[in-house]
């Protein structure tokens, strides 16, 4: 027992391995491991309580002003109690329904083609415009289709020119992050399918594209809710409409645009609590596409587990 | 299953192993229950039925002269040999020699990768695979290929990553065809009465050798002339790699087998025919020595080669 609790003292033997954090060393190591993880529990802790205070107080300035009403009346005169958003609702959804239709397809064009086929200049150049576009002011965006497509090509302020603009902020965000994305599927997995005698294009399709599925489409969905709280160039090119409106080529509402003229072209309280109650129904819509979009690619791809 | 009840299984295919292919050589014998040895011969039987109901032959694949780079590195020189038809062929040499680029230039995945070039001539059956108007997709579909570290695919599951060949062809088959498709691939890989209950759980979800089993099944569910192998059994347990190598043993019947490996065991074991590739002072890969097995691993021609088999270097 006693030989087993002492160092062997035999000349030559092997010392006792050290195994225990006695020394300063381990003692150190130690307390800097419970500082780092102290620090990055605090982060992670500030940043969701932040969220969650935002998310809190939008509810709760919001709330009051949701009623049947508020979904399927469009707006009263300046000042009057009563109406709703629903030609804000429905022209936020026209608008970046539209951006979609054009941005997601040539987002993740791009996107694929830089990882699966992006070697050379043409390749890097691409990959330097896109990072440069994530870059630019929204509102620079918004001037170039308003000089392009209100003040030239339609004449007057219209959707279109909404769209073609948030079109543009999300087409470089899905780009870059399907190309990320794209980079980490496992090289082995195209070349099993590939010495299956499987042409490029479809080993695209059916082997990276539904490894990497769930990581695509989180960037697609963020760049969705991106531009859909976007304001700016929504001012310079659709204006805003207090009525409903189909009309892809003259002013549209959008939910922006109201939550902004709420909160800052009147003095009214009521104005303020709607200002709130659309920004709510702006959350939610994007809560509930981003849901939708998750339970669709669950149920509907194979059984992945990884 | 019980642990005990696997382990006694997977000695008996130890056992057949050693009365086939590995003959007598290595392992001793361990006693396991008749019933168990009946099932594993019962597995073999399988295995060979099933490889003798391809129609066609394994073809010859003859090369002339390859040479490869990666870039403006010049990684083989003018290596030629002749892969023969239905028989095992192996390729051993120092890691580094270019084992596999000669193997990725055989079926036309070296060019894959970005900057890869190949130069010379590969004629399957007579015919330039290099040649003017040849498409690599359709190589690709005559001579397989079986990778180092098993690659099925993690989000489809056993019973598609079998199929994974026809459907990414567009070959298109009735239910019942793609079951028997499936049954049949994976019996011929001796992998059908370890997984024929969770066909479709995820090819992930199997062990290494499993896993590997199941990239065999894959390769000759589109029923190739010529499988290359590049050490497909390095990351295996000694019980999967017997298995994968007795299977190789009855593979051969019907194909044409190239392997890539470092165990010169296996190499005497399971392979026909057998090659010496180095790579010299110059640093591109060349290769050596090209004989029947026995010839190479007892009355090797070249110093080089004799050094290489009895562990003087590499
Ligand atoms: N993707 C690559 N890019 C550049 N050089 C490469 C690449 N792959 C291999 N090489 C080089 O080509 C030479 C041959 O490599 P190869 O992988 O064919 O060797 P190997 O014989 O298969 O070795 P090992 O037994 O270790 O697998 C090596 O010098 C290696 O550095
Ligand atoms: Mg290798």
């Amino acid at each position: 027992m006693q030989g087993q609790m002492t160092a062997p003292s035999i000349p030559g033997a092997r010392p006792r391995l050290s195994l225990e954090a006695s020394d300063g060393q381990a003692r150190r190591r130690k307390i800097v491991n419970g500082i780092m993880t102290t620090l990055i529990g605090a982060a992670a802790l500030l940043g969701v309580s932040i969220l969650g205070i935002i998310l809190g107080y939008i509810i709760v300035k919001g709330a009051p002003a949701l009623n049947l009403d508020f979904f399927t009346k469009a707006p009263p005169a300046l000042g009057e109690a009563g109406g709703g958003v629903a030609p804000a609702i429905r022209g936020s959804l026209l608008i970046v329904g539209l951006a979609s239709l054009v941005g997601i397809p040539v987002g993740l064009g791009a996107g694929i083609y830089l990882a699966e086929f992006g070697r050379g200049r043409f390749a890097d150049t691409v990959r330097f415009i896109a990072d440069l576009m994530t870059g630019l002011p929204s509102i620079a965006i918004g001037a170039v289709a308003w000089a392009l497509l209100v003040k030239r090509g339609i004449g007057t302020y219209n959707a279109i020119a909404g769209s073609v603009a948030l079109a543009i902020i999300m087409i470089p965000i899905i780009t870059r992050t399907t190309e990320e994305i794209l980079k980490l599927v496992p090289n082995n997995l195209r070349e099993a399918s590939l010495a299956l005698g499987t042409p490029r294009w479809k080993t695209i399709v059916s082997v990276v594209l539904p490894v990497a599925r769930s990581g695509i489409l989180t960037g697609v969905i963020l760049s969705v809710a991106r531009v859909s709280g976007e304001t700016a160039p929504l001012l310079l090119t659709v204006l805003g409409n207090s009525f409903a409106s189909n009309n892809l080529r003259g002013p549209m509402a959008a939910l922006p645009l109201e939550i902004y003229q709420y909160a800052t072209k009147s003095p009214f309280a009521d104005s303020f609590t709607k200002a709130w109650g659309a920004s709510l129904v702006l959350i939610i819509i994007i809560g509930l596409l981003s849901l939708s979009v998750r339970l669709a690619a669950r149920l509907g791809g194979p059984q992945a587990r990884r | 299953m019980s642990t005990s009840e696997r382990r006694g299984r997977e000695t008996a295919t130890i056992e057949t192993a050693q009365t086939g292919i590995a003959d007598g050589r290595g392992m001793a014998p361990a006693s396991a229950s008749p019933a168990e040895m009946a099932q594993a011969a019962q597995e073999k039987a399988q295995v060979r039925e099933v490889i003798e109901q391809k129609a066609g032959g394994g073809v010859s694949l003859v090369a002339e002269g390859v040479n490869a780079w990666y870039g403006s590195t010049h990684a083989i020189k003018d290596v030629s040999m002749t892969f023969r038809a239905n028989e095992v062929t192996a390729l051993i040499g120092p890691s580094g020699c270019g084992k596999s680029t000669f193997l990725r230039c055989l079926n036309r995945m070296h060019e894959v990768l970005a900057g890869a070039r190949v130069e010379g001539k590969i004629l399957i059956d007579g015919q330039d695979i290099y040649g003017k108007g040849v498409d690599s997709v359709r190589v690709r579909r005559h001579i397989g290929m079986v990778f180092q570290k098993p690659n099925p695919f993690p989000m489809m599951s056993i019973y598609d990553n079998v199929i994974a060949g026809l459907k990414l062809n567009g070959i298109r088959k009735r239910k019942s065809e793609m079951d028997e498709t499936v049954e049949h691939s994976l019996r011929g890989a001796a992998l059908w009465n370890e997984v024929k209950d969770k066909l479709k759980e995820s090819g992930a979800s199997l062990s290494g050798g499993q896993q590997q089993r199941l990239c065999i099944a894959r390769t000759i569910a589109v029923e190739p002339e010529v499988v290359l192998m590049d050490e497909p059994c390095s990351a295996l347990d000694p019980i999967s790699t017997y298995k994968i190598e007795e299977l190789i043993g009855e593979l051969k019947q019907k194909y044409t087998i190239a392997i890539v490996t470092h165990n010169m065991q296996q190499a005497s074991r399971v392979a026909d025919w057998t090659s010496f590739m180095l790579a010299g002072d110059a640093g591109y890969g060349q290769l050596v020595e090209y004989g029947r097995t026995e010839q190479i691993f007892t009355q090797p021609q070249d110093k080089r080669t004799e050094d290489y088999i009895t562990g003087r270097f590499g």
